[in-house]
């Protein structure tokens, strides 16, 4: 890197000019202004000074230091970072979409209401459920909704007493964290050696305590639950409801119906199998999935469709209320509708397909060097583990990671399934070629030789980013979280 | 649609993989579950049916000249918010797990708290939740969680939708109490709040403006709270802060807010930023999360996602909060709209904004058979009080003038009667649009 | 500086020093290894009663964290302030610097059933198979 590439990560106050200004607002319509003494400011809030080139360079260059699906291959596993088409973005931004207020009457919304309509009815074909809600802001945000619902459900029926959730020890840590904002206790159950749920322990803790049964399908192993049927009809016995966790859904999307395995409730994430990209972090976009007898708990409002004209619904009086103060994360749903009008039953489909053969693509070309954890095809991801010549010199799944970053590829998902002693998680999607993921496999192979050769050279990697490795120990004990 | 593998491609994957199709890898599925029959179309549109498919909808969503507010509202987007934030590099990113790789995502988490701490004049804050609602929510969990207390004191003037959010919540009742703190001309009655305040308080919270527009006595507010040792949760419109005493000003130990108005369209309500800060002493009661400067190993600056612990990744069932994916992109909108205004431009914008909604006030106070419903100092948006029944005003003049004249209050607070309407006038409207609006109401009412 | 020897381990890795009725705890010097850098520490409340077995602290290291669980009943006497000031000292001073609390024991006779010096050792090197 020469000098004219040079990083510079000022921040944007410190090249802030006293008195130097972008966007400008004229006050035209000059009328009294009364602040009481006591409510005005007094201080200006210490923001940058900047003129608008500034800002345009500051935020370009910002950018530029940033992996993405755009500019990297980003095979993050149980994140599903496939490409986002852009005509989603054309959609998302036309005026007609982005200009309509939340509490704008039904009769001037009818576009808005019937994309939702229609989503919510292809979304119920995709699942095999009866009815869905798009109201949760994300993947978190649907579980919550999604055992709210549960809850509202037990009650009417006069059965609190059912506070157990029971999840599997490789779920997501969002299951427990939601599960005890709603005040239920969470039981983990263990995995099988094969990474899949041991119907006998399951039926250990099943009980009239438990209230639902929360999976991940395929689970965050990558491996469809097998005996889901068996494990659904257990749980159903015990009277509790089966809720699918669908971060995982890609591997499913147009092969599989969630609803015909038993599933009660089950989330989407927008961001994750729909296409709509994840924005550094955010925002994304959730949904539930219920079947019938569980419609009457849905958040308000419901759209619905009456002698041609569509409208929203606030009066549900099982509803268990409104999740969001608005609608939903409407713009991010705006963008998966435009996916899915892209694909017919059969193209949705070839999405799972393709995921799959994707995944098992690069599990066969890896597994000789770095071991997986299961023997069997993988779905839509698989968890490898590092070779152990190189344990064996003390490197570890970070140091790999690092490394990747160096040939210009977004590390995988690592340490994640907990269960997993250094799991790499690995998911290509759909969208990556497989040229890109030879040279994905090519690299992963070529660090394997290098740390067999030098295993320093991944301990200091990378060592091409535009910082080394951070100290986190410094930052997390002397926090600096502001300018 | 976006799959790259030809039919070659596949053939091959498939011999190095060593199985014959597809489905040899699906044994694991249980055959019966496989390829069901799907109601959804044989068809698919291209890119240009698609496209116009989407445009045909947008249109459908029929403009009107709209003076809707009540927690979203419309606002000038600067063009260069939306050219950047429109950034393969930022838009395709996901969380920053991977520093190095991610400095500038990190860099611009960081100065967003930053411009946050700023604006809210507080220690410090989160790098962004679902919306205003949710903020609020987390806020007062935090606040209960502090305190070991159960009972929150709310204000009655709270926007309703976030009542019915918190409400949600709160699902696990027992855990708290909410109370209602009356009224009173439109403010919340200090005396009331006065006479609820307890030991047994874990916090008060409040919105200003409220959801009537009306600037709170924050100030009395937060030092009627803290008197009796209790915690005060502020929600704010950041706007507003451009003139109107920031919650760090007045002590408030969380401040929140609806960060929609800063450089997000309205989007039949989501995705919005929820602005989340807090004193120091609470920062690790912060849910989501947190960017911090750090150096690397040779002394450079750079940025880490820091105080992880906390979160549910790692703290599973006794984290905090459950929120993963954040807000990101909406909080970058908000980082790169507030260094374009700077503080010089956002206190223009929150004085075109007073003033836009001071002149719709004025003018429609001389409408025969509208009065201003409160006296105060308001911003964003008013309460007029027509004669007859606002909802069916509204119905009318939507027929009539396609103009929508704000929102009616009467199922909300039926206490206001029937002819209670909160006007919203942002800086996006010019004097025609208002006078239109004044026309149409003086030829309706 | 007490010795390691003196003190007393629980399961859950917590060393304990019986003196009279009260008993300071901190955490043993093979867990600070095990977790790496500490960057925080949350003791519990002055005045709080905890019960034994039950957790009443959290050490967290930078992607983990940890809940210190009381290894006898009663009631918290005194908190070390230093070591929520500075939660290195844990790495730095295991056994003195980085005591974490003190009990009032409400029954002595609980600190019976806890390992001795030897019996920890054991114990660890069992629990690494």
């Amino acid at each position: 890197m020469n000098d004219i590439m040079k990083l510079d990560n000022r921040l944007s106050v410190e090249r802030s000019d006293p008195g130097r200004r972008a966007v400008r607002f004229n006050n035209l319509l000059k009328a009294k202004e009364a602040i009481p003494a006591g409510l005005a400011r007094k201080a200006p809030p210490k923001l940058p000074e900047l003129s608008e080139l500034d800002v345009v360079r500051h935020y370009t260059g910002l950018s530029k230091i940033n992996f993405s699906v755009d500019t990297h291959f980003y095979p993050l596993g149980s994140c599903t970072m496939k490409y986002n088409p852009k005509i989603n973005e054309e959609a998302a931004a036309l005026e007609g979409f982005a200009n309509l207020h939340p509490l704008a009457h039904d009769k001037t919304s009818q576009g808005t209401l019937e994309m939702l309509y229609d989503l919510e009815k292809r979304l119920c074909a995709l699942c095999a459920m009866d009815a869905f809600t798009l109201q949760p802001a994300a993947g978190a945000h649907s579980e919550f909704t999604g055992l709210l619902i549960a809850k509202a459900y037990f009650a009417k029926r006069g059965e609190n007493q059912r506070v157990d959730i029971i999840c599997p020890d490789s779920a997501h840590g969002t299951n427990p964290a939601t599960a005890s904002m709603l005040g239920f206790n969470t039981i983990n159950i263990k995995s099988g050696p094969d990474g899949r749920v041991d119907p006998a322990d399951l039926k250990a803790h099943l009980g009239d305590r438990t209230a639902v049964l929360m999976l991940t399908v395929p689970n965050t192993l990558g491996i469809f639950e097998s005996r889901i049927e068996e494990i659904a009809e257990m749980a159903h016995k015990a009277g509790a409801l089966v809720y699918m966790d669908g971060a995982n859904f890609n591997a499913l999307i147009g092969i599989v119906k969630p609803g015909d395995l038993g599933v009660d409730i089950m989330h989407i994430n927008a961001h994750k199998t729909f296409s709509t990209p994840h924005g550094g972090g955010g925002p994304g976009a959730g949904g539930i999935g219920v079947k019938r007898r569980l419609e009457e708990f849905l958040p308000v409002p419901r759209v619905k469709l009456e002698g041609g004209t569509y409208r929203t619904d606030f009066c549900c009086p099982d509803s268990i209320g409104k999740v969001k103060a608005f609608f939903g994360n409407v713009g991010v749903l705006t963008r998966a509708y435009a996916y899915l009008l892209m694909h017919s039953k059969k193209e949705l489909a070839q999405i799972a397909e393709n995921a799959i053969l994707n995944a098992n693509y690069m599990k066969s070309r890896l597994q000789s060097i770095y071991p997986a954890h299961s023997g069997d095809y993988c779905m839509h991801e698989c968890v490898l583990t590092p070779p152990a010549a190189l344990a064996a010199k003390g490197l570890k799944t970070l140091d790999i990671a690092k490394r990747l970053l160096d040939y210009g590829f977004h590390a995988p998902t690592i340490y994640f399934p907990l269960i997993v002693h250094e799991a790499i998680m690995i998911e290509p999607t759909e969208t990556e070629s497989r040229e890109t993921m030879d040279s994905f496999v090519d690299t992963m192979l070529k660090i394997n030789d290098e740390g067999a050769a030098d295993p320093q050279l991944l301990k200091d990697a990378p060592h091409t980013m535009p910082v080394k490795r951070l100290d986190e120990v410094q930052a997390a004990r002397q926090p600096n979280l502001r300018w | 649609m976006f799959i790259a593998n030809t039919q070659k491609d596949r053939e091959e994957m498939l011999r190095t993989i060593g199985v014959s199709s597809i489905k040899d890898l699906l044994k694991q599925v249980p055959e019966k579950f496989l390829y069901p029959a799907f109601n959804l179309p044989e068809t698919s549109l291209d890119e240009q049916q698609t496209a116009r498919r989407m445009k045909t909808l947008a249109a459908a969503n029929t403009p009107h000249l709209s003076f809707l507010g009540a927690g979203a509202y419309e606002r000038y987007i600067p063009a260069a918010v939306k050219s950047l934030i429109s950034r393969g590099e930022y838009l395709t990113a996901y969380t920053p797990y991977q520093a190095e790789a991610s400095q500038g995502i990190l860099q611009t988490i960081y100065e967003y708290q930053s411009s946050v701490c700023a604006l809210y004049a507080m220690d410090c804050a989160n790098a962004s939740m679902y919306d205003g609602a949710s903020a609020f929510g987390e806020a007062v969990r935090a606040a209960v969680r502090i305190t070991g207390k159960k009972k929150v004191l709310c204000q009655e003037t709270l926007n309703p939708q976030y009542l019915t959010a918190l409400k949600t919540y709160f699902a696990n009742s027992s855990d708290y109490q909410f109370i209602t703190i009356p009224a009173k001309d439109g403010f919340m009655d200090t005396d009331k709040l006065a006479a609820l305040l307890g030991p047994d308080t874990a916090c008060v919270a409040f919105q200003t403006p409220n959801f009537f527009g009306l600037m709170e006595d924050a100030p009395k507010i937060s030092e009627a709270a803290h008197k009796s040792g209790a915690l005060v949760v502020a929600a704010a419109d950041p706007a507003s802060l451009g003139l109107f005493i920031p919650p760090g000003d007045y002590g408030a130990d969380f401040a929140v807010g609806e960060g929609q108005s800063l450089g997000l369209p309205l989007s039949y309500g989501g995705p919005y930023l929820g602005i989340f800060a807090c004193k120091k002493e609470y920062v690790r009661q912060m849910p989501g999360r947190i960017a911090g400067m750090t150096k690397d190993k040779d002394g450079k600056r750079g940025f880490v996602l820091t105080l992880q612990a906390r979160e549910q990744h790692i703290r599973r069932d006794k984290a905090a909060s459950n929120i993963c994916s954040n807000e990101a992109l909406c909080a970058l909108s908000a980082t790169i709209y507030l260094a374009l205004l700077g503080p010089e431009g956002l206190k223009e914008l929150a004085r075109a904004n007073a003033a836009a909604a001071a002149f719709t006030a004025e003018k429609l106070s001389d409408v025969k058979g509208a009065k201003l419903k409160f006296k105060g100092t308001f911003f964003n948006e008013f309460v007029l009080e027509i004669k007859g029944d606002a909802a069916e005003l509204r119905e009318k003049v939507l027929k009539k003038e396609h103009i929508d004249i704000g929102l009616p209050l009467k199922d909300l607070y039926p206490a206001l009667g029937p002819g209670a309407l909160l006007v919203c006038a942002t800086e996006t409207k010019t004097e025609a649009d208002i006078l239109r609006l004044v026309k149409a109401l003086g030829e309706n009412i | 500086m007490p010795k390691q020897e003196e003190a007393k381990y629980t399961k859950t890795h917590e060393w304990i020093l019986v003196q009279g009725r009260e008993a300071t705890v901190g955490l043993s010097d093979h867990a600070q290894h095990e977790m790496g850098d500490i960057v925080f520490v949350e003791l519990p409340k002055s005045a709080q009663n905890v019960e034994k077995e039950k957790p009443c602290a959290v050490v967290e290291s930078v992607k983990s964290a940890f809940d210190i669980y009381a290894p006898v009943s009663g009631q918290i006497s005194v908190l070390n302030d230093e070591v929520t000031k500075d939660p290195a000292l844990i790495n730095q001073s295991p056994m003195d610097k980085a005591w974490l609390f003190k009990i009032q024991l409400s029954d002595t006779d609980q600190v019976k059933d806890l390992m001795d010096w030897t019996a920890y050792q054991e114990f660890i090197k069992q629990a690494a198979h």
